[in-house]
């Protein structure tokens, strides 16, 4: 059997979610036999010309140059798959778009002249045709191989599509937001990390970002009920998926 | 004669880098370690963020280290609240900050680095001849992960640290399945060690001033005075002002040098260097059966050092799991005022330095992060400086790879250094 020539791509990121390859520590061995890295900068010096049955990309599109690069992924791969908050909805840097990157650059940098960035960070969708989504930061390693096990398999691949709230219901936790009054995200968030934060204690922070048809006017007005002050609410829906349509709304009312 | 050495995307480390560089008769004349990371402004959309949003937010900084940020950022926002976290609290941290040394240690240690010494493209290719090391290697790594995920939820950003602590009591039921492996775990360690001992490690003289924190009783992690190997002793409040930040002609980059000093490396070899004698006595004694001793000079030696820490590690993780006993509240509640914190904890890489000031109401109004790499980029170009002989006179393809190890000796992580460094393109 051939083995599926794989490219990983890194842009405006953190490095999590390409690391989740590499901390698959019980399969990598195993899997680098159905499987090779073409191109994976962070594991190999060794550079597979294109073209790649499938580039997955981390990170979100913020540099002239990253758009270039992007394009070129797109033309080299069968199959773009988009991973983590950063390339499915801009990511934590996305914040730079509510504000004045000028401004920005000026308090970053002794020499902001220099530094060349386009006025938004945007996932790679706003430039090139993504086929699939990874969601979470970062995404979970678990979904990761079972994405590239479905390929292996010649399936289209299926991710969960529940919300955070249906997980942490199937867990059988207490409702940190019914119980506590704890704002959480949950409701409104897709799943995939097995509902971590209110297992943990706490609200979730979106960090997979809206589940499909959110609804999140909803629970903005459930907040409201409970009192959280306004700029609180903001602040939640404005983390690692700020630049997602359905959040984006949102925190516009209260911008 | 004259010849360039040129790499146009740096492999095996964490980010996007280049290098070149310029000999000129057997002496480096250029250096560049250049960065094309793209900026994500950190600093700036922190302001106007609630204090207690920091550890997360901070933590996307990086990937593979995200425990250090959440610890820098958590102790110094807690000197502002005057929090002072309870011991078992502080142990828990502790447990969870050596998870991520393993981790990333052996990461870099076995995946990134190791390949190096041997001739090796990558890990992969590696594995074939070495399939036990990489195996068990990689079980390691495993493990170190699962001590994140135990406590944290999750080993690439953890969501159970908050300022003053954690959100919920980790349970002692929870944590001890993790001495199962245990066993297995020390001979893992111990032979990985023996192992990296015995690689053949290419020389490099130059005179460096290391700096890390100094542990009282403990190897140091999350607190600990300043000191290097040239007597330098202060505390993490007077450091920053005894930085000086530089820019360069032939380097965009910015770099750190010490006032009244010079350039300085910060990381494993700086921690072993300055605290030998608060590593574990085991630890301690595979060291020197194999011939090395209190002080590695030599920044390819820096993997000895890496893999020093992972042992030591494992013998404390033993101790502190063992011995771990859950505390009566989770996080310790502080007083939201006026203020301004800084703060210093070992990242794997090195001191991560956090400094903020917040208003009364507990909104952000100044962020400034100092990372490791930042601290470390002149040092990397000095080496580079330093091997211009040997540069000079292996054929180009070696010098290259050579060149690349010099970098990887200090496992430098763009995606954290870069909201510090001016972005650059070399173009030919």
């Amino acid at each position: 059997m051939r083995k599926l020539r794989i490219a990983v791509y890194k842009f405006s990121s953190c490095d999590g979610c390409q690391l989740q390859f590499l901390n698959l520590e019980d399969e990598l061995l195993q899997l680098s036999d159905f499987i090779e890295f073409a191109l994976f900068y962070e594991a190999r010096r060794y550079v597979g010309s294109g073209p790649y049955d499938v580039a997955f990309v981390e990170g979100s599109i913020s540099t002239p140059h990253e758009v270039e690069v992007v394009k070129k992924v797109r033309e080299e791969s069968r199959v773009v798959v988009a991973i983590g908050a950063c390339a499915t909805s801009g990511g934590i840097q996305a914040l730079r778009n509510w504000a004045d990157t000028e401004e920005y650059k000026q308090y970053v940098y002794p020499r902001p002249e220099w530094i060349e960035v386009l006025k938004y960070a945007e996932p790679p969708s706003k430039y090139v045709k993504v086929d699939y989504e990874i969601r979470g930061c970062p995404v979970s390693k678990e979904q990761l191989l079972s994405f590239i096990l479905q390929l292996l398999k010649g399936k289209k691949p299926t991710l969960p599509a529940d919300s955070v709230c249906v997980e942490c219901k199937r867990r059988g936790n207490v409702c940190v937001l019914v119980a506590k009054g704890v704002p959480c995200l949950g409701p409104v968030t897709m799943g995939g990390c097995g509902a971590l934060c209110p297992s943990y204690g706490r609200g979730c922070y979106g960090c997979y970002g809206p589940m499909i048809d959110p609804k999140p006017e909803a629970l903005n007005a459930r907040f409201k009920e409970l009192n959280i002050k306004p700029k609180e609410i903001q602040l939640l829906f404005k983390q690692f998926t700020n630049w997602s349509k359905e959040f984006r709304k949102v925190i516009e009312e209260y911008e | 004669m004259s010849r360039v050495i040129k790499v146009d995307y740096l492999a095996r480390v964490e980010g996007e880098g280049n290098l070149f560089v310029e000999l000129e008769d057997g002496r480096v004349t250029r250096v560049e370690v250049g960065i094309f990371e793209a900026p994500r402004f950190f600093e700036a959309f922190l302001r106007g963020r609630k204090y207690y949003e920091v550890p997360d937010i901070t933590a996307r900084i990086c990937g593979i280290c995200p425990i250090a940020y959440i610890m820098s950022s958590s102790r110094a926002l807690e000197k502002i609240l005057g929090v002072e976290v309870p011991e078992e609290v502080e142990k828990l941290r502790r447990i969870v900050y050596l998870g991520e040394w393993i981790e990333s240690h052996v990461l870099h240690v076995l995946m990134l680095h190791a390949p190096d010494f041997l001739g090796y493209e990558s890990v992969l290719s590696m594995a074939r001849d070495y399939p036990e090391v990489v195996k068990k290697g990689m079980k390691l790594k495993w493990w170190g992960n699962q001590v994140i995920k135990v406590v944290g939820g999750r080993s690439v950003h953890p969501v159970s640290c908050r300022v003053g602590g954690f959100y919920r009591v980790i349970k002692r039921e929870e944590l001890l399945p993790l001495l199962r492996e245990l066993s297995y775990v020390k001979v893992w360690a111990r032979e990985l060690l023996e192992w990296v001992l015995k690689l053949p490690i290419p020389d490099l003289k130059r005179d460096v001033e290391f700096v890390s924190l100094r542990g009282e009783k403990e190897y140091p992690i999350l607190k600990g005075r300043v000191v290097s190997s040239k007597g330098l002793n202060m505390s993490e409040e007077e450091f920053e002002e005894n930085l000086i930040v530089e820019q360069t002609k032939y380097s965009t980059s910015l770099r750190y040098r010490l006032k009244g000093r010079s350039y300085y490396v910060v990381g494993p070899l700086a921690r072993y260097n300055n605290n030998y004698d608060l590593l574990d006595p085991e630890v301690r004694g595979v060291i020197e059966s194999h011939g090395y001793g209190a002080t590695l000079h030599n920044s390819f030696q820096s993997i000895i050092a890496r893999v020093a820490e992972v042992y030591h590690a494992v013998l404390e993780l033993e101790e502190l799991i063992s011995s771990y006993r859950e505390p009566h509240q989770p996080y310790v509640e502080g007083a939201v005022r006026r203020g301004v914190g800084a703060a210093i904890t070992e990242a794997p890489r090195g001191m991560l330095y956090h400094k903020y000031e917040i208003n009364e109401r507990g909104y952000v109004i100044n962020a400034n992060i100092i990372p490791p790499t930042s601290q470390n980029l002149a040092s990397i170009e000095q080496d580079l400086l330093a091997l211009g002989n040997k540069l000079a006179t292996l054929n180009l393809a070696d010098a290259q790879w050579l060149a690349e190890q010099t970098i990887r000796n200090y496992d430098p992580c763009i995606s954290c250094a870069t909201h510090f460094l001016k972005i650059r393109y070399i173009k030919h």
